[in-house]
């Protein structure tokens, strides 16, 4: 049963973590840095289901956050895209660093 | 009885005038205005002679010594148990004879001004302000309190600068208004720290203890004031000395006269009220009820009084003969007879037949509202007729407007001192009191009576004889009935006013005191003032080259008075040289360099830290992604190793 140990699992989930926070820092792609969160909050997704299987086997309380932090991420999708596409027809590009006149 | 329902009313019936006509006037009662306040007026006088009638007859006199009678008292604010500011009615001997002098002068200028203000635009505004100057009139002489006298004293003084400023369109009325209310000002600065000192002394605010406090020998509020001295004087000298300095501001004496010609320019009826009969004489009224704090306690306060007065009356005199304004000479008449009033106040002693020159001031004071006030209505009556100011544009007016010329002569022989008008009977009074106890300041009153009497008869001769006019020069009249009558019933009393046994009534410590006209004292002023007479009729009754001539003789002293003697030059040179240009100028380095300085420096420093901090924002999402990821990571570092 226990054939993976749950650091494995944490591991796994922190690599993910970080994965998605370079990703947000570094492209400049609007679209990349949405994708770049979902990855982010998958690596969440990955501890609540790892915490729960092995610290609370009866319990079930971390799948529903999963489900929960699912559908929150699809309505943030929706709405992100949403301000992507008129950041687009404003600025004409996806580009972070072309949206930078809130600024002194 | 004294009841204090109806003697509250005197005040408080100009109050309501002033509220009412202030309020409505403009817009809905512009023709009553006048008859509104004339009415009030009308009736808080005929109060007011019920009241002197029963003061002085039958309520006032206790034991044959006249009381003061507080009427009625509220603490308007109270500072502690013993001090505190009321508002009260006293009645005492002069209280009572100045309302009668105030509501009387005020309601004959109101019936005046009824037909010489008529047709004017802000006719409204003209009564309610009168209605004002009444009311705090009227509060000041009745005031219990010596706070609440500063109060009045201090409205008045307002409604003076509304009325001298009344034309304002007039740059010289303007400049008039800001003049007299700026001298003023000044003055009651001394006035209210007088009244501080004294009343911290005393330890009350209130007249009666105030006054009994100080003037008790030996009493330990005396004893306090008397000790404590600074710069050589005890503080009980300055606080009085202080408080004169406000009343000599208010009663135009030398060297703070210089507002009161230049308050000319308010109308004439204002000038007859405010500027000759009732407002100036406050200075007068203030140290008459002070007076035994200054007689008892202090004589060297009272000898600076004396002096003052002395030589303000001298000094307006000479002045008053060269002016060619009608105005201004009866301004500075005014002044010179304020002076009279004021050194006989400052050669008295106290009590018995040393209190004749309290008796005399305060006989003096009732005499001359009289006659300056019928000598002003007058004027305004000319000025009305020949529609200027200016003595060159006037003479031979006396066919024209008869009336005017007989009231205007009684008023002259009045304050000529001409027996039997009432000016004689007071100005011998204050002759003798000085006579008695203060030679120099006797002599300076004689010559000074002999210039009077010059220079109001050349007024007279130069108003309605020299020159003659064709007879239909002027199409209208003299002016209405409302304009004749005061002058007519003013000339009557000036006429019967010197009949009054004024010592019965006033006197310094409420015994009766007699007085009676010596007549070999009274020869030599009398005679004086003929020869003043004479003299201005020879100058001045037919064209003459005689004025020229004399002007040319006396030289340098007729050009010194005709510019009257450089005193607003002085008062120039004071303020613009050395209140502007050195603590005027160190004031304003001050404000700009170190206060405003101070609060630069705080402002520049905001602004070079938040020049900086705002580089932080740069509008890059993922830069304040990375600052929120780099605080979260601090936090965590935070709770895993300093705060586990």
């Amino acid at each position: 049963m226990n054939a993976i140990p749950l650091q494995h699992i944490l591991l796994v989930s922190t690599g993910l973590f970080f994965i998605g926070i370079y990703g947000f820092l570094t492209r400049r792609n609007l679209i990349t840095m949405l994708m770049s969160i979902e990855l982010t909050l998958n690596s969440v997704n990955i501890n609540f289901v790892a915490f729960n299987r092995y610290l609370y086997p009866t319990k079930q309380d971390g799948l529903f956050f999963v489900i929960f932090v699912i559908s929150i991420a699809a309505a943030e999708a929706a709405v992100a895209i949403a301000i992507i596409i008129n950041l687009y027809r404003k600025y004409k590009t996806i580009d972070a660093e072309g949206a930078d006149t809130m600024r002194f | 009885m004294l009841s204090a329902t109806y003697i509250a009313l005197i005040p408080l019936l100009p109050l309501a005038s002033f509220l009412l006509i202030g309020l409505l006037g403009k817009r809905y009662l512009k023709m009553a205005s006048g008859p509104i306040g004339t009415l009030s007026l009308l009736l808080s006088c005929a109060l007011a002679c019920i009241t002197a009638f029963q003061y002085f007859f039958q309520a006032g006199r206790v034991n044959g010594v006249f009381e003061k009678i507080t009427v009625f008292k509220f603490a308007w604010l109270n500072f502690s148990p013993n001090v505190s500011i009321d508002m009260g009615l006293v009645l005492d001997p002069i209280s009572v004879m100045m309302i009668l002098v105030v509501t009387l002068i005020a309601l004959m200028v109101h019936i005046y001004s009824l037909s010489y203000m008529k047709g004017e635009e802000r006719v409204s505004t003209y009564f309610s302000f009168l209605s004002l100057f009444t009311f705090s009139m009227l509060g000041l002489v009745l005031a219990s309190n010596i706070f609440q006298m500063y109060i009045f004293w201090e409205l008045v003084g307002l409604s003076s600068y509304l009325l001298i400023g009344f034309y304002f369109d007039k740059p010289s009325a303007v400049a008039a208004a800001k003049k007299a209310f700026i001298v003023t000002r000044f003055a009651d600065l001394g006035f209210l720290i007088g009244i501080l000192i004294l009343s911290f002394h005393a330890e009350t605010l209130d007249f009666t203890t105030l006054i009994s406090r100080l003037s008790t020998p030996g009493s330990p509020w005396l004893l306090s004031i008397s000790s404590a001295s600074f710069m050589g004087f005890s503080l009980l000298t300055w606080g009085l000395v202080l408080l004169f300095v406000g009343g000599a501001g208010k009663s135009a004496m030398f060297p703070l006269h210089i507002w009161l010609p230049d308050a000319m320019e308010g109308p004439t009826p204002v000038s007859a009220l405010i500027h000759a009969a009732t407002m100036v004489v406050a200075g007068v009224f203030m140290v008459a009820r002070m007076f035994p704090v200054y007689a008892l306690s202090c004589p060297a306060a009272l000898q600076v009084v004396a002096w003052t007065g002395a030589i303000s009356s001298l000094f307006a005199a000479l002045i008053a003969c060269t002016q060619t304004d009608i105005k201004r000479v009866l301004a500075y008449s005014t002044m010179s007879q304020i002076g009279y009033m004021m050194f006989a106040l400052g050669v008295s002693g106290y009590g018995g037949e040393n209190g004749l020159g309290y008796t005399a001031s305060l006989f003096h004071l009732f005499t001359h509202a009289l006659f300056k006030a019928l000598l002003f209505l007058g004027a305004g009556a000319v000025i009305h007729y020949v529609h200027s100011n200016e003595l060159s544009k006037m003479g031979g007016l006396r066919k024209h407007i008869p009336i005017t010329h007989i009231t205007f002569l009684v008023a002259c022989l009045a304050i000529a001192g001409v027996p039997p008008f009432s000016g004689f009977f007071s100005k011998e009074e204050i002759l003798m009191a000085s006579y008695q106890h203060n030679f120099p300041i006797y002599c300076i009153a004689l010559f000074t009576a002999g210039l009077t009497a010059f220079y109001m008869f050349r007024l007279y001769f130069s108003i309605f004889w020299k020159k003659e006019l064709s007879a239909d020069s002027h199409a209208h009249g003299e002016g209405g009935f409302a304009m004749m009558f005061p002058l007519v019933l003013l000339a009557l009393f000036t006429l019967g006013a010197g009949f009054i046994p004024f010592g019965k009534f006033i006197s310094s410590d409420g015994l009766p005191l007699t007085s009676e006209v010596h007549l070999g004292f009274s020869l030599i002023p009398v005679l004086l003032s003929l020869c003043g007479i004479f003299m201005a009729m020879a100058f001045y009754k037919k064209e003459s080259t005689l004025p020229d001539k004399a002007a040319t003789v006396l030289g340098e002293l007729y050009k010194a008075s005709f510019n009257k003697f450089k005193i607003d030059e002085v008062w120039l040179k004071v303020t613009k040289g050395f209140l502007f240009g050195i603590v005027g100028r160190f004031a304003a380095w001050f404000d700009k360099s170190i206060i405003n300085g101070a609060i630069d420096l705080g402002a520049s420093f905001a602004e070079v830290v938040s020049d900086t901090v705002r580089m932080l924002q740069t509008g890059k999402v993922q830069d304040y992604a990375a600052c929120v990821l780099a605080g979260v990571l601090s936090l965590c570092l935070y709770f895993l190793y300093v705060w586990m």
